[in-house]
């Protein structure tokens, strides 16, 4: 008992010690690097909470929900931000989350419903893409899943099992064909050169000459443009539409800072993070801020022609559509 | 085995395989022990069992049996240039896999350097994806590897069998029966083990060169299982699978693998009068050729590609290789901690267990000990803040492998041969092993400790499973460039990363060196 009280003085001690309070951000691992969006935002954030904001980087989003779900609710995060809505249905059953109970409304495009909606609880969204497939400039490009599997341009894409653009194609191609998609993958195969682990692989290759296009997002072509000045990379239109990735953050049940995260995530929705999101995240921001986004940003396609599954879709058809991709590219 | 006086007792390397031991098994019972209902093992598992087995077995056979005639040429060949290559020999297996496959692929790839000369002559480019490709990859990996620990023991033959060889006038095939053939006995069935462990346990490389999911491995499965299903169950099981095979694998070889006494030595600096006719010497030209462009090829790239972007390397790399420098020391102390006891316990007879320990370290799945670690450590402290003591040791047991197949051949020669003398002497425990182990044990320390803080330096491992913005290595670094768009910048840090892990692999190779051979 008299080591309890002493363990509980030195605990109430260290707390008077640090009491700037600390708010932990799990993330994906880009976000937290030099080169993405986390400097700046800890930085912004830092200047409005009177507190440490502190990021942890795990891999990318599917490493993220596995170690949410591994931690349980000991987890030491307070925030979880870089989940997107493939997998927003899982980490809502875990349980973990908690209901953000905000009103908001969101300049990405809604194919379920009103343009500006916002309908999930728990988890609120901070920036989105399209996937597209990127290629040179003067090589051409098809103009739809069909043309490509027909003409004999060369892609790499990433495996869906270990890669969350892979996994987006594989949404993609099944949002777009639905019971079809098993042959169009079958017309693919013979434009496939590889599959890669994940993204960097594969835009590595790419940009090697190993292939003509590579599977990235729309926004790729405005990194060259703006960060290299080269305008030789652009992302191919298809006419079925493009598959969009949504990327959300939300409160942990478990959160000992409950207030301060609120006001993270109201952060997160402002200005302030929405415009450091363009050139660090090479994302579209959820809530496009007052300053026009740079030149580059222009939007490829119509909203009318984006694809999505919803979470609850998504969680249930990505088993049947890996299977069919495993069984079309295994042949 | 009858128990006779030792010099030394093997408590304390038995303790040290232990330690391993209960780290990979304890690390996946915490990830079994984890698992909620799965769905168990699927058609699609054993496919991917049986692609992992098809390419480890022909990998491990391809890269032993060309490592065999390039050994013998560098073992008889005395040339300028010679020590450069033998420490090149280090370099594939150090680097990053994404940076290594990107070389590969500046050589062998549809738009690399042979494409474009077949394109000169009208011919189609080379088709690399593939089971082939796959093979190739892991030969460029391991066949220096194999090159070295087979050249390891051709160098621990005592110089006085060449020259008693010679004085017999034993011919090429005498001497090959005498010498070379015990010597590839005892060696080489532990080197196909050692690679074959290592292709086991291959993702990246298998599934890029192996053009898509046709080439799923057993790791492939293994990340799916963590990382899709969230299958902990699953991802243990495939995780014990791989134990097993390579536990398997590596009591095969010990089975093999004969021991021959070497006889006495006196140091002498080794001459050899073999090998000196027009075909043996055009044989050695050839393979040492053919295994210096094969390596030298796609690091050449590698080094081409790196210096692009090198005056424009950001800070923050040369603070992530300062971390890495730092690892790759720790990690390096605490291997030889457990090495060398390990090595003297398996002279003294008790080989079997730290084989098998020893090379467990290969079988297992990084992502299954991360997250193993991870779940242990969890409930006691929090992980990200012992991410760099975790990773330093992870890439230790990681490395103890190679250190073993370095170090076990010689424990055992040296004490066969000063045993007995230090017994007579009353020479036993610290003493012994101070005067005469280590000592006539220095060129195998030195060249497994730069083995391992190169393998340190270049490994992603499992910092990524824990790691903070502020704690990034080198090889992390290099993959947030990457996934940050600046490919250039990657591959410099990429070639930072070669020159760190090769000056390291260096200065204790030489270190170590105690018969200077040119």
């Amino acid at each position: 008992m008299k080591y309890l009280i002493v363990a509980a003085g030195i605990l109430s001690a260290s707390a008077a010690v640090a009491d700037t309070p600390e708010l932990t951000v799990y993330t994906y691992d880009s976000f937290v690097s030099d080169w993405g969006p986390g400097p700046a935002v800890e930085e912004a954030f830092e200047a409005v909470c009177a507190c440490d904001l502190k990021f942890v980087g795990v891999d990318d989003g599917a490493a993220l929900l596995s170690r949410v779900k591994l931690e349980g609710a000991r987890s030491e995060a307070d925030i979880v931000l870089g989940l997107d809505t493939n997998l927003t249905a899982a980490a809502a059953a875990t349980g973990l989350f908690a209901k953000h109970g905000k009103h908001v409304v969101v300049d990405v495009p809604n194919p379920f419903g009103e343009a500006g909606d916002w309908n999930d609880k728990i988890f609120l969204p901070y920036d989105w893409g399209y996937f597209a497939f990127v290629f040179n400039v003067g090589e051409g490009a098809p103009g739809s899943f069909e043309e490509l599997a027909a003409s004999d341009k060369k892609i790499v894409i990433q495996d869906p099992r270990s890669s969350t653009p892979g996994l987006g194609l594989l949404l993609w191609v099944k949002a777009a064909y639905g019971d079809e998609a098993p042959a169009i993958w079958e017309g693919l195969s013979d434009n496939i050169v590889t599959v890669t682990k994940g993204w960097s692989e594969a835009y590595g290759l790419f940009l090697d000459g190993e292939a003509d296009m590579v599977l990235s997002y729309t926004t790729s072509p405005a990194y060259h443009l703006i960060a290299e000045e080269d305008e030789s990379k652009a992302a191919a239109a298809f006419q079925e539409g493009h598959y969009m990735q949504i990327e959300v953050a939300a409160k942990l049940k478990a959160t000992d800072q409950p207030e301060l995260a609120d006001q993270f995530l109201d952060f997160m929705m402002s200005d302030a993070f929405q415009s450091i999101i363009p050139t660090t995240n090479w994302m579209y921001p959820a809530f496009t801020p007052d300053e026009a986004l740079p030149s580059g940003f222009d939007k490829p396609i119509g909203e009318e022609q984006s694809l999505l599954f919803s979470s609850d879709e998504a969680a249930a058809v990505r088993e049947v559509a890996l299977d069919e991709w495993l069984n079309a590219l295994s042949q | 085995m009858a128990e006779r006086a030792q010099p030394i007792n093997a408590r304390t390397g038995i303790g040290a395989a232990l330690f391993v031991a209960a780290l990979i098994l304890g690390t996946l019972a915490a990830v079994a022990l984890r698992a909620e209902e799965g769905r168990g093992l699927g058609s699609s598992d054993w496919a991917a069992l049986r692609f992992t087995l098809t390419q480890a077995i022909l990998s491990a056979v391809l890269s032993v049996g060309l490592a065999i005639p390039v050994a013998r040429a560098l073992a008889r060949r005395r040339f300028a240039g010679r020590s450069a290559l033998i420490a090149l020999l280090g370099a594939p297996f150090i680097l990053p896999v994404i940076v290594a496959i990107l070389g590969l692929l500046h050589v062998f790839g549809r738009s690399g350097w042979i494409s474009q000369a077949l394109g000169f002559v009208g011919l189609p480019p080379l088709s690399i994806y593939g089971l082939h490709g796959v093979v190739l990859a892991h030969v460029f990996f391991n066949l220096p590897l194999a090159t070295r620990l087979i050249l390891q023991a051709w160098q621990e033959v005592p110089s006085e069998q060449y020259r008693l060889a010679a004085q017999l006038n034993a011919g090429p095939r005498a001497m090959f029966g005498l010498i070379e053939l015990p010597l590839l006995k005892r060696v080489v069935p532990g080197a196909l083990a050692i690679v074959f462990a290592i292709c086991l346990t291959s993702f990246a490389v298998a599934l890029t060169l192996g053009g898509g999911p046709r080439a799923t491995t057993i790791e492939l499965a293994i990340y799916q299982a963590f990382r899709f299903d969230f299958d902990l169950g699953r991802a243990a099981i495939l995780s014990g699978l791989q134990l097993i095979l390579t536990a398997g694998a590596a009591l095969i070889a010990l089975r093999f693998s004969r021991n021959h006494g070497l006889g006495a030595e006196l140091d002498r600096v080794l001459r050899r009068w073999d090998g000196t006719g027009v075909g043996a010497q055009t044989f050695d030209v050839f393979w040492i050729g053919i295994a210096a462009l094969f390596l030298l090829l796609p690091l050449s790239a590698i080094v081409l590609s790196g210096l692009i972007g090198l005056s424009t390397l950001p800070i923050e790399v040369f603070k992530a290789a300062g971390i890495s420098v730092i690892l790759a020391l720790s990690s390096t102390i605490i291997l030889l901690l457990m090495a060398l006891p390990m090595s003297f316990a398996a002279a003294v007879g008790k080989r079997g267990i730290i084989e098998i320990s020893g090379i467990l370290g290969l079988a297992a799945s990084p992502l299954v000990i991360g997250t193993g670690l991870f779940i242990l450590i969890h409930p006691f402290a929090n992980p990200t803040v012992l991410a760099l003591p975790v990773t330093a040791i992870v890439n230790a047991v990681m490395a103890l492998p190679f250190a073993l197949r370095i170090l076990v051949p010689r424990a055992r020669q040296v004490v066969g041969q000063y045993g007995k003398l230090g017994l007579s002497l009353d020479m036993k425990g610290f003493p012994f092993v101070r005067h005469v182990l280590l000592l006539r044990m220095r060129a195998q320390i030195g060249f497994s400790a730069g083995l391992a803080a190169a393998l340190s330096m270049g490994d992603l491992g499992v910092i990524t499973l824990f790691a903070d913005p502020d704690t990034a290595t080198l090889p992390l670094q290099i993959y947030r460039l990457m996934g940050a768009y600046r490919m250039d910048a990657a591959a410099s840090g990429a070639l930072l990363l070669l020159v760190l892990s090769l000056g390291a692999f260096w200065v204790f190779d030489r270190g170590g060196r105690w018969h200077a051979e040119a």
